[in-house]
């Protein structure tokens, strides 16, 4: 949409970039170049800061040298006052950057006597733009002429030559106009300038005041026609162009872990994704805050930023708490990679909150976010409000690429899954804390109750604060469901119990085995004893009877020789027949 | 009026400069060029002076065309400005200067000149 409209007025109108934040986008690039623009609102609603701001940016920024002209506070007045948001205009005037003319009318000076004109003005002014070569021209609050010059009809006649002057010389003005009853401005100045007219206006709900900034019409040029918040601070104005994005936001496959191993384990063993939307919800003292603080310090080890919206505690109370349970967060601020922001939530309006939650995102550039906790909101202000809000952040955050991770306390009456700030829809991944009450006892427990993109797990876990951070334990889950606390830790002890007399049978066989396999090994020992005495018995009886046949061959063979008959041949042919036999 | 030219550093001294400053009229008449307002100004003025203050006065007539500069110190926004820098206090009278009974008042004339038109 921004682009469209940027590029209309490419096309048919040239802007001139005021360099304050937020309003060029609104504009689609700024105010109409070589027109006038009337800037106009209530007391006190930041018309003359915004005629300034936009002179100062333009002399610093663009290079368009202006005029200020003054007709309700002297030059000195002027310097010093907006000295406060660090602008120098004594440098930028002795530069010739911008020139502040004041302009005094004093009626009870002034005598009127027949016809005149305001040529004086016009020459003072044109002697100004010449002398600097001023590009931009802020009137503030011409509106002063009604009260010091009696002559309506000379007066309105002239102002219309006026801006038609202004327009003939080129120069983009700025003039300011107090609100009227039913008029923008109290004199009708919309009659003459009709080109650009922005509303400013300061605004009361509820005891929180809210400035918001509306571009009434703007001809030639689209523009954004809600009413935007607005803040001055020391950086002077910004003005914040909070629409909701749409649902075009770049998504990361990216996981990031949640500081808890086992709740990562549960969110696919990787964690939550980059850039998504973590609600932490559950009732009081379950550890929200906790899971958040572990959030927090893994995103600082992994060197990422954090800023950190406690709108409960105190930095340094929080910082206090979680050194309990052994995260150690000062660190991490003095390094400056987490920054806490500490403000009620009935400071101010909600679109205070939201613009300044813009504002310090802007600045600070964290890769996490943490609001902590979103729903105090609620007490102050109705539900579909804090639901927007909560959305515009949602939006605004997930566009930045932005993990977020809010926390939400669940009044104890109502029903657990039903967040009261309604914000349910925006999230992705939904951690739930409930207390589990059982036998005397309340334990934590914790679920994933959504996590959009990954097979969490559903299990619930028992949750446990330590002095070593957030314990998981793994779910115990035994023929009676799933148990907490010391009936949990009872249970494993019978378990424990039962596996260590399994184990003693276990035992006991396997050493009656070894017994029985001792018995069978010393009895074969013997029998091969037995065996080895009989086979060397036999064996030497072998032998005996070998010696025996080889005494009677040789006998033999001592007989044939004593003979002197036997012939060799013979003589074996006898010996096999023995063997025969 | 037409004989006498209005110009930027015309002053018209008229009696004695050497008089004291309590009763020596200081009067400056901003205007813008020779327009007919202007002209008309400053043939009211003359005319004023002559009948009022002889002797004790002078003008000067500062055309903001030439010197525009000018104009910021006596906070000029309308022209034809009359300005009374003497005596004090400072008045200012915008217009031609065709009405004289309010050219009297602004010039704090009135009570001296007794002449009450109304």
């Amino acid at each position: 949409m921004k682009k469209t409209s940027s590029k209309l007025a490419i096309k048919s109108l040239q802007k001139s970039p005021s360099g304050i934040q937020g309003f060029d986008e609104i504009t689609g690039g700024g105010l109409p170049t070589g027109r006038p623009t009337l800037v106009c609102g209530g007391a006190g609603c930041g018309k003359t800061l915004f005629g300034m701001e936009f002179l100062v940016r333009g002399a610093t920024q663009f290079n368009e040298p202006g005029i200020f002209m003054s007709f309700e506070e002297t030059t000195e007045e002027l310097t010093k006052n907006v000295a406060s948001l660090g602008f120098d205009l004594e440098y930028l005037v002795k530069n010739k950057k911008i020139a502040l003319d004041y302009v005094r009318i004093e009626r009870s000076e002034i005598e009127e006597t027949g016809e005149y004109d305001l040529e004086g003005l016009f020459i003072r002014l044109a002697y100004a733009i010449d002398n600097i070569g001023a590009k931009r021209v802020v009137l503030d609050t011409i509106e002063s002429l009604f009260a010091g010059l009696p002559n309506q009809l000379i007066l309105r006649a002239e102002l219309r030559r006026l801006f038609r002057w202004l327009k003939e010389k080129g120069v983009t003005a700025v003039i300011t106009g107090e609100r009227g009853d039913e008029t923008f401005t109290r004199q009708g100045l919309e009659e003459y300038v009709s080109d650009c007219v922005i509303m400013l206006d300061h605004r009361v709900t509820e005891q929180t005041s809210t400035r918001r900034l509306r571009v009434v019409k703007y001809r030639g040029s689209t523009h954004g026609t809600n009413e935007y918040p607005f803040l001055i601070d020391e950086n002077g104005f910004s003005v914040l162009p909070i629409t909701s994005l749409g649902l075009n936001h770049i998504v990361s496959n990216k996981r990031i872990s949640s500081g808890i191993p086992l709740l990562d384990k549960m969110l696919e063993g990787k964690g939550y994704y980059r850039g998504s939307t973590v609600l932490v919800s559950g009732t009081a003292g379950v550890g929200k805050t906790s899971i958040a603080a572990h959030f927090a310090e893994a995103a600082c080890k992994r060197g990422e930023r954090v800023l950190y919206f406690c709108f409960e505690e105190s930095p340094n109370q929080l910082i206090r708490n979680m050194l309990s349970i052994g995260i150690k967060l000062e660190p991490w601020v003095r390094k400056g990679l987490l920054q806490f922001q500490a403000t009620r939530p009935t400071f101010y309006g909600l679109e205070m909150h939201l613009a300044v939650t813009h504002k310090i995102v802007n600045a600070f550039k964290p890769d996490i976010v943490i609001m902590d906790p979103i729903n105090t909101f609620v007490a102050s202000e109705k539900e579909f409000e804090v639901k927007t809000m909560v959305m515009r952040i949602v939006d605004f955050l997930k566009s930045e690429q932005i993990t977020t991770l809010f926390t939400s306390l669940t009044s104890g009456n109502s029903t657990l899954e039903d967040s009261d700030a309604g914000i349910s829809s925006l999230i992705d991944t939904w951690l739930l804390l409930r207390d589990i009450e059982l036998s005397g006892e309340r334990n934590r427990g914790l679920y994933v109750l959504k996590s959009r993109g990954m097979a969490n797990s559903n299990q619930i876990r028992e949750f446990i604060l330590t002095d070593h951070g957030v314990k998981l334990r793994e779910a115990y889950i035994g023929s009676s469901g799933g148990l907490t606390g010391s009936a949990r830790v009872a249970q494993e002890a019978l378990e424990n119990a039962e596996v260590l007399t399994h184990k003693h049978e276990i035992e006991r066989k396997k050493r009656e085995i070894e017994r029985k396999r001792k018995a069978l090994e010393s009895k074969i020992a013997a029998l091969q004893a037995d065996f080895d005495s009989e086979e060397s018995e036999v064996v030497k009886l072998i032998k005996t009877e070998q010696d025996m046949i080889k005494r009677l061959e040789q006998d033999k063979m001592e007989m044939a020789v004593s003979r002197k008959a036997a012939k060799e041949k013979n003589a074996t042919g006898n010996l096999k027949n023995h063997d025969k036999k | 009026m037409k004989e006498k030219k209005v110009n930027s550093e015309m002053i018209i001294k008229k009696g004695n400069p050497g008089k004291t400053a309590d009763d020596k009229w200081v009067l400056r008449l901003y205007v813008a060029g020779q327009s007919p307002k202007a002209l008309t100004a400053f043939a009211n003025l003359k005319k004023i002076c002559q009948e009022q203050l002889k002797g004790k006065y002078s003008i000067e007539v500062i055309d903001l065309l030439k010197n525009p500069q000018l104009g910021a110190e006596d906070q000029i926004l309308a022209l034809p400005t009359l300005v009374r820098k003497l005596p004090v206090p400072v008045r200012k009278i915008i217009g031609d200067l065709s009405n004289t009974e309010r050219v009297l008042v602004g010039l704090d004339l009135l009570p001296n000149g007794g002449s009450i038109l109304s």
